[in-house]
């Protein structure tokens, strides 16, 4: 099959929902294979219908078993629900083991709920490279609320804040110590506040620990992050974070998300730049003859890499501005 | 461009018997070989295990059994990966499964089954020379 006809077809598949397509669309963005740019050209002007939502919190404080609850809680309503659940690349193998599906295992034979498993294959920042266009894809295809799980975070994997509507901090109990350590990354991304696993003990000191915190914290204009009890083992809660994610998603709708929407596009647009800038003016230095004898210069450490890429820079560049298709 | 493709596969236990230690040290094995491993978890209807396979758009299906009930899952598991498209996928098994049953599942399309202390290396192998080539 032509690629032209290959991209027309997934595209089609994609609008209308079909999952063979989605995903297919979303390997083809994830490996970055040749298709992936127009696919993602042709997708983008039917974006911006689905609400997203992610999620994010330390490894263990229950992120996948309570999206499986929310998204339960969706469909009973009646919405479609498109999850994308990233887990970590092995820096040493590249390997990875996404384990995310198995708290989700009742969703995955519902027509109305699509859910892929990412490898971060070592992006930093919790979540992938690709997980912004798979949100996209998921939108695309028509799915009403689209919900990102973030790698199991800490202090600096705060990417997610970027790319969707409102951000829910999942914690547990008995974290205490934990919540000093996130207050510099986590504690300034979240929307609303979750402490789960609220049928341990220590849930209430928890969540007085959490509100303590956003006491300091400078207040976003118009927000205050709200911290609930969820037991995504009981179901306690669930409706009530729905419930705030709807009352965040009211206030985003007063022109704030607007606001900010024009700036994630223009930092977008920087790193596309920058993306491509890098890869042309790259591939234009290792063609010269230069870049072997500085590699070697270095290697040898009678020079360091600062002088040696000034010296590439001393002569003048010759970028590639048109990609080879 | 291609660099950046990896070898994605399904780990999954079809059936009720709870034993997963094989089905993990697979998954392990296959994850350190540098191949995106999904885990299901236990306990998977065949419908389950082929609609995970085309969500997450794998190239390999991996099914680990110690139940006896190969001879009924199987076939519809293979029969539903039919019938959604993806005959391309690769498909091999292992856990407790009779020698004489195997001709059996290799005629519905088992490429391979793998007994009781299968060496991970075996298994790497043949996962890296049978997954399907795309283009």
């Amino acid at each position: 099959m032509p690629p032209s006809t290959r991209v027309q077809r997934l595209v089609k598949g994609v609008l209308k929902g079909d999952k063979g397509s989605i995903a297919r669309t979303i390997s083809i963005v994830e490996n970055n294979e040749p298709e992936a740019q127009k696919l993602m050209a042709l997708l983008y002007p039917k974006t911006g219908k689905a609400y997203v939502v992610g999620v994010t919190g330390p490894p263990g404080a229950g992120k996948s078993t309570l999206i499986e609850k929310l998204v339960k809680e969706l469909r009973n309503r009646g919405k479609t629900v498109g999850v994308v659940a990233v887990d970590p690349t092995s820096p040493f193998t590249g390997g990875a083991f996404l384990g995310d599906r198995v708290r989700m295992q009742d969703l995955s034979v519902d027509p109305g709920v699509y859910i892929r498993s990412m490898a971060t294959r070592n992006y930093p920042g919790g979540l992938a490279k690709a997980t912004k266009d798979a949100l996209r894809v998921l939108d695309a295809s028509g799915k009403d609320v689209v919900i990102v799980e973030t790698v199991g975070a800490g202090q600096s994997e705060v990417e997610v804040v970027k790319v969707v509507h409102t951000v829910i901090v999942v914690l547990a109990p008995g974290l205490g110590d934990d919540i000093q350590a996130i207050k510099a990354g986590q504690m300034e991304i979240g929307d609303v506040f979750v402490v789960n696993k609220a049928d341990r003990e220590n849930a209430n000191k928890a969540v007085s620990d959490i509100e303590a915190m956003l006491e300091l914290a400078t207040e976003k204009k118009g927000w205050k992050p709200p911290v609930l009890k969820t037991s995504a083992f009981t179901g306690e809660g669930i409706a009530q974070l729905l419930e705030f994610i709807d009352q965040h998603r009211a206030y985003l709708r007063t022109g704030v998300f607007d606001e900010r929407r024009k700036e994630r596009v223009e930092n977008e647009l920087i790193e596309a730049l920058r993306e491509k800038i890098t890869e042309s003016i790259l591939s234009d230095f290792r063609r010269r003859g230069e870049w072997k004898r500085l590699t070697l210069k270095v290697l040898a450490r009678r020079t360091d890499p600062y002088t040696a890429a000034d010296e590439l820079l001393s002569k003048p560049l010759k970028p590639r501005t048109r990609r080879k298709t | 461009m291609s660099k950046e493709r990896k070898i994605r596969v399904v780990i999954a236990k079809p059936g009720l018997d709870s034993h997963d230690r094989g089905a993990k040290v697979v998954a392990r094995a296959l994850r350190d070989a540098g191949m995106e491993v999904i885990y299901t978890g236990l306990r998977q209807t065949p419908q389950q295990i082929v609609e995970t396979a085309l969500q997450e758009d794998v190239d390999v299906i991996g099914l680990s059994i110690l139940s006896g009930a190969h001879l009924t899952l199987f076939p519809r598991i293979m029969g539903l990966l039919k019938k959604k498209g993806l005959s391309d996928v690769l498909v091999f098994a292992g856990g407790i499964i009779p020698e004489e049953d195997i001709p059996t599942l290799k005629k519905i399309g088992i490429r391979e089954v793998f007994g009781p202390g299968t060496p991970t290396s075996t298994l790497v192998q043949f996962v890296r020379k049978n997954a399907p080539k795309r283009k």
